[in-house]
């Protein structure tokens, strides 16, 4: 029989383990923020008073809320891709509020700039992961892999153009009678034409 | 044994499992000696099919050597060399008899499942979700085959695992999807996704005549390779599709258009596909539709929708009305795999087509998860991966 086996040579595997660093580096976020949420949550009133802004309990318990949703929803989704910018944007929001706290008589300063450094450690992360996964998504250049000689038959592909015509299409694959003169380019052989 | 399991979405493992046996008198358990990643199982990788238990085994596009018989199973005997179809058929029933095999009434274990959520019951598949039977795949060194005195493609020594492999699945998918739209030798035939069910079906269409084929996707490696067999091609990515298909066909249309996609357009290719991907977020919807509607927006009236891409469940904004005002005909269905097996085999044996030029890649079943997720990125020029375990 004739061959025609694939002149470009079959490669084994790159190495690329089943799951990247930055979808780990993505799930440890999620589950990262859904401690802090938590944790917001649950004691507001206790996080409100180590870093000196009283009376901000409710929009903290808020912020724990949003924490929570996007920490479900990047270990649910297929692509956690969307939420984590959407982490980004929620980092925004707390170093936004607390910068609101940098008061001369804030006294609890320090624990302010300990939160504050913390924040803009895990917005770095953050960032790094948002970057990593959309590489990771990113097509290789074009060019790169050659399957121009790979047509799977014999001859050149005009010659084998119509080569399976003598396949008997079964009876029910058939295109419904009364639309073959549309879909043949001419009209079918023995009718009387298209009703008004 | 040696075997891929699923273990959750993206999560897939070289386990060690127990040995298949004998659990019926026409069961057969072959020594797998090829077996491959189809574009189907990412659907299952990525979680998009409901129906997946951890620990289920992958794997459906399958050959070996059968090692083991059942008492009641005369077909075959030990050292036979068999290419395991994807449906599993009982040969009996009024479907098998009609030819429908890939509607078997009988193979599906779960058919109450399936009954539930099709209305009713499809055949049985391997490695395919609880709603086809739960059977164990072929992605492992052994795999029992139920009704394997039916189920089985008998191939010849001399010719490789490789040129016979994809008689299982993609070879008679792609055959299906253009025999689906009865070619015609005027007819243009426009084909979405140039993954391995897509090339198929480009040569399909070019061995029954078709005057021209169009071929659709945004990877460059695929665009190339479907030129090379012969289509024309749209890269999505930098044209809109309907215009172009306007443009090469004198603003008339495609008369056929197959989907070779299914159920995972890419998801930011438009604004559809987003919305689409934002649906599927918040479980309001399960498939992307995008290639769908773009096939009944632009093919030609009267012409012949052919869907051989996996969809699993519910579709939003179907623009039915052009459909039905089209007098568009559908046609659509798993593959009736033997069906087609005897002819193709043949059409192998007379050199008019040889299925191994999609193979990009060959594996150890440890290399298997990795693979994964490299096909499923289109990374590395993955367009088909075969395992030898």
């Amino acid at each position: 029989m004739s061959q025609t086996h694939a002149r470009t040579p079959v490669r084994g595997p790159t190495p690329r383990p089943a799951h990247s660093g930055h979808a780990r580096l993505a799930r440890g976020l999620g589950w990262f923020s859904i401690g802090l949420g938590l944790a917001e949550l649950i004691a507001p009133r206790a996080l409100c008073r180590a870093i000196g802004l009283p009376g901000r309990e409710t929009l903290v318990q808020a912020y724990g809320a949003r924490e929570v949703a996007t920490g479900i929803a990047i270990l649910a989704s297929h692509d956690p891709t969307p939420w984590i910018w959407g982490r980004v944007g929620g980092d925004a929001l707390d170093l936004a509020t607390l910068a609101t706290g940098y008061e001369h008589d804030n006294p609890r300063i320090g624990g302010l700039a300990l939160a504050t450094a913390a924040v803009v450690g895990v917005t770095l992360a953050d960032v790094a992961c948002v970057q990593g996964l959309t590489a990771d998504k990113r097509l290789p250049p074009p060019g790169r892999f050659d399957y121009a000689d790979r047509s799977g038959f014999p001859r050149p592909v005009d010659a084998m153009r119509g080569q399976a015509a003598d396949f008997a299409v079964p009876a029910d694959f058939r295109i419904p009678e009364p639309l073959r003169p549309w879909t043949s380019g001419a009209p079918a052989s023995g009718r009387s034409g298209v009703p008004a | 044994m040696k075997a891929l399991v699923w273990h959750g979405t993206a999560d897939i493992r070289c386990d060690t499992v127990p040995d298949p046996r004998i659990e019926d008198g026409r069961d057969a358990i072959i020594k797998v000696t090829a077996c491959a990643i189809c574009g189907s199982d990412l659907h299952l990788y990525d979680h998009f099919m409901p129906g997946m238990k951890s620990g289920d085994i992958m794997g459906h596009e399958t050959m070996g050597e059968v090692v083991e018989v059942g008492r009641d199973n005369t077909a075959l005997k030990v050292g036979d060399r068999i290419v395991v179809p994807f449906t599993i058929t009982c040969g009996q029933c009024d479907q098998c008899r009609r030819g429908n095999f890939s509607v078997c009434e009988r193979s599906n274990r779960n058919r109450k499942l399936a009954e539930t959520a099709f209305g009713h019951t499809t055949a049985g598949l391997f490695g395919y979700t609880h709603l086809t039977g739960g059977y164990p795949g072929g992605q492992a060194e052994y795999l029992r085959v139920p009704f394997a005195d039916a189920t089985h493609i008998k191939v010849p020594h001399g010719v490789s695992d490789e040129t016979l492999l994809f008689l299982s699945d993609i070879l008679p998918t792609g055959w299906q999807g253009a025999v689906q739209c009865d070619i015609q030798p005027e007819d243009t035939v426009a084909i979405w996704g140039c993954g391995p069910v897509g090339q198929m079906a480009i040569r399909s269409a070019i061995l029954l005549g078709a005057k021209r084929v169009i071929a659709i996707d945004r990877v460059p490696e695929r665009l190339a390779m479907a030129r090379a067999g012969g289509a024309e091609t749209i890269d999505f990515s930098q044209d809109n599709v309907v215009s172009r298909l306007n443009d090469m066909t004198g603003g008339k249309g495609p008369e056929k258009c197959i989907d070779s996609v299914g159920l995972e357009a890419h998801a930011t290719g438009s604004l559809d596909s987003m919305y689409d991907r934002v649906k599927q977020a918040m479980m309001l919807e399960t498939d992307r539709a995008h290639v769908l509607r773009e096939m009944i927006y632009v093919c030609r009236p009267a012409g012949v929708l052919s869907v051989p891409g996996v969809y699993g469940g519910l579709l939003d904004k179907i623009p039915f009305g052009a459909m039905m005002n089209k007098g568009l005909t559908l046609r659509t269905g798993q593959t009736h795999v033997n069906r087609w097996t005897g002819d193709l085999l043949r059409r192998i044996e007379e050199g008019q087509i040889d299925p191994s030029f999609v193979i990009t890649h060959t594996v150890g079943l440890e290399d298997g998860p990795a693979m994964y997720r490299t096909f499923r990125d289109k990374q590395d020029g993955c367009i088909k991966v075969v395992i030898k375990p």
